[in-house]
């Protein structure tokens, strides 16, 4: 999968917001992704992470994604 | 297949810290397992360790339980920590001891782990 496809996933997801993708392998399934979104704001860390499982679904469901590391934070 | 949810339900209610993994902490299969099990032990933490990969199911199981799509698992207290980097955060932070000297007490006993076999049909 290529970095642009999954960063387009996740500013789709949180538009306001500043969105980092490494492919860490460079073999386009062990991805790093960090979002730094307002939608963040009062939620806990396993729900800021949660919403980006949910906006990444997709390709982690099909396998697309072997390994993710996630960080957030709720501001820049 | 119900009664595979129940036990690993069961482990979440039951065990203080559950980590659900790839492999065994004797023998781990998985980077971020890895990674989970080692914020773990810094803090001393009494891990009772589950491994997903002999069935495909405990993986499916453990998903519906408790909506988090990846493993590694971390429960503590009963209530689901995260994965491998929310508890190397909380590591840093400091919250994950905190955690859990609340859910086992301030003088927690350091360092014993244990494995639990969910698919084994008698009580152990």
């Amino acid at each position: 999968m290529a970095v642009d496809t999954l960063r387009g996933l996740l500013e789709h997801a949180f538009p306001s917001g500043h969105v980092d993708v490494i492919d860490r392998t460079g073999g386009g399934d062990h991805f790093h992704v960090k979002v730094v979104s307002p939608r963040f704001a009062g939620l806990g860390l396993v729900d800021q992470h949660r919403l980006v499982y949910d906006a990444l679904a997709e390709p982690l469901a099909d396998g697309t994604i072997h390994e993710l590391r996630i960080t957030t934070r709720s501001e820049t | 297949m119900s009664e595979l949810k129940d036990r690993i339900q069961k482990v979440i209610e039951d065990e203080p810290v559950a980590l659900f993994m790839k492999g065994t902490p004797s023998f781990v299969m998985c980077g971020n397992s890895q990674r989970a099990l080692e914020a773990l032990r810094s803090v001393g933490a009494p891990v009772t360790a589950v491994n997903v990969l002999p069935d495909p199911r405990i993986r499916q199981e453990l998903s519906s339980v408790s909506g988090w799509p990846t493993i590694p698992q971390v429960f503590i207290g009963g209530e689901l920590v995260g994965g491998a980097d929310i508890a190397e955060e909380l590591l840093a932070s400091g919250e994950l001891r905190e955690k859990l000297e609340s859910a086992l007490g301030s003088e927690y006993s350091a360092g014993e782990e244990n494995v639990v076999d969910v698919l084994a049909t008698s009580e152990v």
